[in-house]
């Protein structure tokens, strides 16, 4: 297979017609525009369906809808747009429905700015909708990997039928890089199941549904969902070790674009002999908390772990879970759009290190 | 060449994101990993636009550039921003056409092309971008022309196909420009 140079946003949108979504309901905004505007040309060639919706609220609508009936969908925004689709996202994972939604994070709060930013880090992880549901969430930090991902968003979403969310920085899906598609054309329909809405001729009539109205009941579908949680989280962690892995002096911890930028500090820093190592999580829920924990375990008694995030401090929650205590963790972002640049993250590493 | 990477810098139109798209194709097709990044901030018409390519034989880590090895400047306020952040001992190409100002950058390799001039030469002065372009391509090294032609051919197609020898024609002006500028301070050292 050869490599084609894309955008992460036309990217993103062609790996989900390879993983067999040809359903898509979204509503433009800066910096994802192109997701739609790549697929409102290609869905119709491949038999798709492409819907511009009249607001974020109605996409995320228009999604519970078609992922009722078993079909493969896709719905894709920025920040702002992501909060509209807070209450949807609720009710549909309380119906267990299996969809993919795309966060090209731009800076907040508020109306905020378009450039990139990672601050929609607690809303992914912890935030949107009420009630006791997670969303499994995976950040790509190149444009082969929101590639990869997106295959695997609907892997995982069909397998645990839940709501699962790509989630990148503006950085990503505005960069080209090359890319490899792993399948050719486009990819197979959901398999058959017993929970559609598929019409109930000659079959007993199926319900999807969030509404229970029995304590007893609602307690045990929040246990069922929590027990599906708990899979997850043992089945589906996913991070990356870089530079030192053997006896690193000193840990970063980033993700996204933010790790990319870690990477070339380390590499700076390396040649001058400075022994650092990258945490990377490729899935930001689950968090691969017993992973960092056991990098964390590589360094030195009282060295600290440094946390990197275009954000003002919203990964570092996770990362002092993973710690328990165990380690002092030292801060390092910015804002708005402002990106930490590998001289800042190598100046900050060298002021950490002994 | 382990690995390199230049801004392109100009306003909105003068055609710098087309130029670092059709570069990133060229190192690509010779097997190099490439990133090509464009600053997308709230511009109005006539703004500037720029972008970062990053050409590395191994896979790149920061596509994120503070201090570009090169940069290519089209105006004047890209100049202005970008010259102070060029790295030590870096490559500045000047579109003398719009920018009268010395970069004052005494450690750089600087490439004064009058690009509008010599694309008109070559068949159009739309072609300014690639007159540019040739001259970066030549000065650097950082890929073979020949990549580029290719390129600039499967970037103009089916109605475009007729802008592809006007293009080519002042991507090798620039080729040429760049190239004695280089002969020129190769002697200048020798003398």
């Amino acid at each position: 297979m050869t490599k084609v140079l894309m955008k992460g946003n036309e990217a993103l949108g062609e790996a989900a017609i390879r993983a067999g979504c040809v359903h898509f309901f979204g509503y433009p905004i800066t910096p994802q525009t192109e997701v739609p505007e790549y697929l409102v040309k290609r869905l119709p060639e491949v038999g798709g369906t492409f819907v511009q919706a009249e607001s974020e609220i109605a996409s995320i609508n228009m999604i519970y809808g078609a992922a009722g009936t078993g079909v493969k969908c896709l719905t894709s925004s920025s920040s702002p747009g992501i909060s509209l689709m807070a209450e949807g996202l609720s009710y549909i994972a309380a119906c267990e429905l299996p969809c993919v939604l795309i966060n090209i994070m731009r800076a907040g709060p508020g109306l905020g700015g378009i450039l990139p930013a990672q601050s929609d880090y607690h809303q992914a992880t912890r935030g949107h909708g009420h009630g006791d549901y997670q969303l499994i969430v995976l950040a790509p930090a190149s444009v082969q990997e929101a590639v990869d991902l997106m295959t695997l968003a609907f892997e995982l979403s069909e397998t645990y039928r839940n709501p699962v969310m790509v989630c990148a920085d503006g950085m990503i899906g505005q960069m080209m890089e090359p890319v490899e598609f792993p399948t050719e054309g486009r990819g197979e329909p959901m398999a058959d199941n017993d929970w559609a809405l598929t019409g109930s001729e000659g079959r007993e009539r199926r319900i999807v549904n969030s509404l229970y109205l029995s304590p007893e009941d609602l307690d045990a579908h929040n246990r069922k969902l929590k027990a599906k949680y708990d899979l997850i989280a043992e089945k589906e962690v996913r991070h990356e070790l870089y530079g030192e892995t053997e006896s690193p002096d000193l840990l970063l911890v980033a993700f996204g674009t933010m790790a990319r930028i870690c990477k070339s500090a380390i590499d700076d820093l390396q040649a001058g002999g400075a022994k650092v190592a990258l945490f990377r999580p490729i899935t930001l829920k689950p968090w691969p908390y017993a992973a960092c924990r056991e990098a964390m375990d590589l360094l030195p008694a009282d060295a600290p772990v440094l946390n990197v995030e275009m954000s003002m401090g919203q990964l570092i929650d996770d990362v002092r879970l993973a710690g328990e205590g165990s380690r002092r963790v030292e801060f390092l972002g910015a804002a708005g759009g402002v990106v930490p640049t590998p001289e800042q993250v190598a100046a900050k590493i060298r002021e950490l290190l002994p | 060449m382990e690995s390199t990477n230049v801004l392109m810098a100009g306003f909105g139109g003068q055609g710098m994101l087309l130029a670092g798209k059709v570069l990133a194709h060229a190192a690509m097709a010779e097997g190099k990993e490439v990133s090509w990044l464009p600053s997308y901030g709230p511009e109005m018409r006539g703004g500037t636009a720029n972008v970062t390519v990053c050409v590395a034989a191994r896979p790149i880590a920061s596509p994120l550039i503070t201090t570009p090895q090169a940069l290519m400047v089209m105006n004047l306020p890209s100049l202005e921003k970008f010259a102070p952040k060029v790295m030590e001992g870096g490559l500045i190409v000047v579109n003398t056409s719009l920018v009268h100002r010395d970069p004052k950058r005494e450690d750089c390799t600087v490439v004064k092309v009058d690009a509008r001039h010599v694309a008109g030469l070559a068949g159009t002065e739309r072609a300014a971008n690639f007159v540019m372009l040739g001259a970066y391509v030549a000065a650097s090294g950082v890929v073979a022309p020949e990549s580029v032609e290719r390129e600039i051919e499967n970037e103009f197609t089916g109605r475009k196909a007729k802008h592809v020898p006007a293009n080519i024609a002042a991507f090798r002006a620039g080729v040429d420009a760049g190239r004695d500028v280089q002969e020129t301070a190769a002697q200048e050292q020798d003398a």
